[in-house]
Order: structure tokens, then C-alpha cells, then sequence
């Protein structure tokens, strides 16, 4: 049963070295967490994107949360390149594993099967391919003339997080049509939600919410947290602050201009001001 | 009508998608100008053209999460996309992750999205990098994020056919591997071309001059397709069609 509890009690499961599956920026990002993990200074984090990174990873990252990024890109979209993640990556400071959307989905999908690898076309001939000793390429071995395939090992994260509308009590989590959630949770040890709200009706009991619905069998534990994705968007809920991340984007240009905004916005401070 | 670089650039673009056997373009991640190109050349279709552009849920039919963009591809249900490059070669190799020699870049750009799939699926991929310069035109890319051409042992339904800039149209060879210049755009020469071209590529005996768009057409970009554009990405719009927040905010009140 899906436990409900308090959103720095949700932060505190997540142990330092976790391995963390996070949606895309346009897909229920859960903001408020990210900002619990970095004020309880979460240390050597493994983030994986699904597929693409931006507000949130970039703000672990420059919190000094993070060891490891795997991802098929991370910016801030509209509002250019991810100042942290680009700074922390060009000196070495974590290490990216670089992939691509597809690949990414793939190892989830693996995952959630319960199988090791999955084959995925296209990729062969780029570096990216050149650059991932776990990947494998091999021959067709059905044999039906389509040459080689690329072999992408299952990725078993040991928490997938994500910000909802809506849940029910019993922890069925609304998720609408973006179903690389329900991918991300199958395939994760662990998921954790943070909601808007939620409602006494069951999610299930209706077959139109049932479609939307990531059943409580996968989560593990949910919270509260209204306004949890700002200042990201959360469809049917509230829109991007473009302004917001527009003044993001300049001001963490700097370690100064970052180690502020963390002060002023999470209330937490900068590695190196912490020490 | 004069226009701006960006309806220009829409305006042919759309051109590229008016092709028969296509029938559904996809636009991915941060692509304002190929997608307003491909709402554009749905328009001026009549319809015809079904257009999915990914990220939010506007002009997006997709209800299977990010891997649906993907599958439809692999299924061989999108017949074009765009795709761009920090660095594009002569082999059409295209580099979206940074310069220098990786892992030790010496420039980090976000990373290779989806292309590395993209560019194997789809059969009509249109390269679009405005910025025209040797160091974006470059002989080799640092990184291949997706590569132009592949091996007869490489399954490959898809890749580059065009290549669209700030100067110039040019096509893509598969077979011989090579670009070949179409035509330059009003005000520039193929002496600004190949000053800024670090490749070499193939020239006809004789380039026409790219069309610019009509009055019509330019009407149509402005009055319909610039809010439409505006749901995905608000801030390229209120750039270039000047589409303000309160604007947008009126008109899904008056709709």
C-alpha cells in the first residue's frame, strides 16, 4: 500500500548515490522535491533524463547533488543551454553518459519487461554508439537480411520521481497521456509522487480516469506539494514561467549569480558557500 | 510585402514539405521555425498534411509518451523532420553534442536529442542550421551525433535530402555522399556561399535564385500560423510575429 506522508519525508528516502529516473522538462517534473533533495544536501546522485534534462538537473548539478548524468540532451530549452550542466561537464566535475531519446526509452521498456537488452535500429555509425562500452552491436541473429543491430541493456533506476494533479487516496497517480511516466515507474525499484492534491474518488473506478492512471501498485510513497513542478509547467494545472527561467538562465551563468538564486529561491546554499 | 529572415526561411521550408509522397512531418525539440514551416505547408494544403510537433500537447496527437515519436518513425508513419547540427560536414554527418575532442570538449551543447534514430527512419530529413559559416559548414564533425550515410550492412529507410541555411537550398546524395547547391537565396552570391562553406559540394551550371514567399502566403504565415506556433513556443513567436502573452491570452478567451 502506497504510503502518504510529508514531502521531506518523500526527500529522505532517497539515499546520496541514489539512482534517479526524472521526467522531461514538459512532463510533471516534481520541482518542489529537487528542492527538498538539494536543501538536505543529497550528495552523488546518478540522474537519469527521460529522456532530456533541464530546470531540475541543471539545479542539482550546480547544488553539487550530482555524480553522474545520463541523458539524451539537457538544456533549458526555449531559454538556451543549461548553465550548470554545461559548466560541470566541460570541467569534468560529473560525468555524462551521452545517449539518445530512443535508447532511453528502450533500456526502460527492457526493464519493464524484465528482460536484459532490447534491440533498437538506427544509431549504428555514431559516436555516440563509439562512446557506450555497455552497448552492443551484433548480427541480425534472426537472420532476416536487416545487417546489424544495436543491443541496449535494461536500466532498473532505484527511484523514478514525479509531480501529478491529481492522485487518489489509495495512491493511484493521474498521469494523463504522458505515459513514459507509467515506463519510468515500471521499470524503477521505487517511485515516488508528489501531487497538486488528492481526491477521495477512486481513479480507478471510472474507466476514463483509469486510462490516465498510474496504479498505486507501482508507487511507493506520495506527497503533497502544491505548486510542486513550478516554475515549470503542469498540463491542466498551470503554465511555464518564462520569466522565471529566462532570469534562471542568466543569473546561473555564474557560481555567484547561482549560489543566489539557490539562497533566494530553495533556501539552501552552494557547495562552496557551505563550506 | 518585405519579411523578416525567419518567414523566409518558414516559407521555404514549407515548399520542402509540398512533396506528394509526404503525408506526415514530425517537428521535435527546440525547432520553432520548422514547425511553424510545417503548420504552414499544412495550410497551404488544404489540410492534407498531418503535422505532429512534440512537446505540449498543441499540434500533437501523440498519446503514448516520448517513445510514440520513436515507434511511428521505426513503423515508417513519418515521412519528414527537421533536424539541425552545432557542426553539419560534407558527408551531411551532423554534430549536436560540442566541439572540441570528446570527451574533452572545449564547447558543450546540449547532446543529440532523438537524430541518431530520427536520421535512420525517416526518409525525408531536412537539415536546418541557419547560421552559414566554416565553423558550423565543416570539412569533419568533432562528434557524429547522427551520420549521414551508412554501410549496406546498416538497416537505413531514412536520411538528409535537403539542407536549408541563411544563404542557400541545398540537396543531399546518398549515393555519391555528397551536397549539391540548388539555389541562393535573394541578396546573396555563391561567392558568400563558398567563402563560408568549410565542404566541398557540387555546383550546377546554373543556380536560380530561391523564391521568397508571396504576399499570400506571408499573410497566411501572419494571421494563422503565428498563434498556432505560438501555443508551442511563445517566445520565438512574440519575437518574430510580435504575439504577446495578453494577445494569446485574448484570443483563447474570444475562442
Amino acid at each position: 500500500m502506497a504510503e502518504i506522508q510529508d514531502i521531506n519525508a518523500l526527500a529522505d528516502r532517497i539515499p546520496d548515490g541514489a539512482h534517479l529516473a526524472l521526467p522531461p522538462e514538459y512532463s510533471f517534473v516534481p520541482m518542489q522535491l529537487v528542492r527538498c533533495l538539494i536543501r538536505r544536501q543529497a550528495r552523488e546522485l546518478r540522474i537519469l533524463c527521460v529522456p532530456l534534462g533541464g530546470l531540475a538537473v541543471d539545479m542539482l548539478i550546480g547544488a553539487g547533488c550530482v555524480a553522474e548524468i545520463e541523458a539524451a540532451a539537457v538544456s533549458l530549452g526555449e531559454n538556451g543551454l543549461a548553465p550548470r550542466f554545461t559548466d560541470a561537464v566541460l570541467s569534468h566535475r560529473v560525468s555524462m553518459k551521452d545517449s539518445t531519446c530512443p535508447a532511453l526509452h528502450t533500456a526502460l521498456q527492457a526493464a519493464e519487461k524484465g528482460v536484459p537488452f532490447m534491440p533498437l535500429g538506427g544509431i549504428i555509425g555514431s559516436d555516440i554508439a563509439a562512446n557506450r562500452p555497455d552497448w552492443r552491436i551484433v548480427d541480425d541473429p534472426m537472420g532476416q537480411g536487416n545487417g546489424r543491430i544495436l543491443l541496449i541493456p535494461a536500466i532498473r533506476p532505484d527511484f523514478a520521481i514525479l509531480h501529478s494533479p491529481l492522485a487518489d487516496r489509495n495512491g493511484n497517480v493521474w498521469i494523463g497521456r504522458r505515459r513514459e511516466l507509467v515506463t519510468m515507474a515500471h521499470a524503477a525499484k521505487q517511485t515516488l509522487v508528489t501531487v497538486e492534491s488528492f481526491t477521495d474518488t477512486d481513479l480507478l473506478a471510472d474507466e476514463k480516469t483509469a486510462a490516465g492512471t498510474l496504479p498505486a501498485l507501482y508507487v511507493t510513497a506520495l506527497a503533497e506539494a502544491v505548486g510542486g513542478a513550478r516554475p515549470l509547467a503542469l498540463t491542466g494545472c498551470y503554465e511555464r514561467d518564462d520569466g522565471a527561467i529566462a532570469a534562471y538562465a542568466q543569473v546561473a551563468r555564474t557560481d555567484a549569480g547561482f549560489a543566489d538564486y539557490l539562497a533566494r529561491t530553495v533556501g539552501a546554499h552552494a557547495p562552496e558557500a557551505a563550506e | 510585402m518585405t519579411c523578416k529572415p525567419e518567414e523566409f526561411q518558414i516559407s521555404v521550408l514549407a515548399g520542402l514539405l509540398n512533396q506528394p509522397h509526404i503525408n506526415h512531418v514530425a517537428v521535435g525539440a527546440a525547432s520553432p521555425i520548422p514547425g511553424a514551416a510545417a503548420l504552414l505547408a499544412q495550410q497551404l494544403g488544404g489540410g492534407r498534411l498531418d503535422v505532429t510537433i512534440i512537446h505540449g500537447n498543441a499540434n500533437n496527437a501523440f498519446t503514448d509518451g516520448g517513445r510514440e515519436l520513436f515507434d511511428c518513425a521505426g513503423q515508417g508513419r513519418i515521412d519528414a523532420f527537421f533536424l539541425g547540427g552545432v557542426q553539419i560536414d560534407g558527408q551531411a554527418n551532423i554534430n549536436l553534442v560540442g566541439t572540441g575532442t570528446y570527451p574533452d570538449l572545449e564547447r558543450r551543447f546540449p547532446g543529440s536529442f532523438g537524430s541518431a534514430y530520427m536520421y535512420f527512419t525517416v526518409p525525408h530529413v531536412i537539415l536546418f542550421r541557419p547560421e552559414h559559416s566554416r565553423r558550423v559548414f565543416v570539412e569533419k564533425v568533432d562528434f557524429i551525433s547522427a551520420p549521414g550515410i551508412s554501410p549496406p550492412d546498416v538497416h537505413r529507410p531514412g536520411g538528409p535530402k535537403s539542407l536549408m541555411t541563411e544563404l542557400c537550398l541545398m540537396a543531399f546524395d546518398g549515393a555519391r555522399g555528397r551536397f549539391r547547391l540548388v539555389s541562393v537565396h535573394p541578396g546573396h552570391s555563391l561567392e558568400e556561399i563558398l567563402d563560408n562553406t568549410g565542404f566541398s559540394f557540387d555546383i550546377p551550371d546554373s543556380v536560380p535564385e530561391t523564391q521568397a514567399p508571396s504576399e499570400a502566403v506571408l499573410v497566411q504565415l501572419r494571421s494563422v500560423i503565428a498563434p498556432e506556433i505560438a501555443k508551442t513556443y511563445p517566445g520565438f513567436a512574440s519575437r518574430v510575429f510580435a504575439i504577446t502573452p495578453e494577445i494569446r491570452e485574448f484570443e483563447e478567451n474570444v475562442r
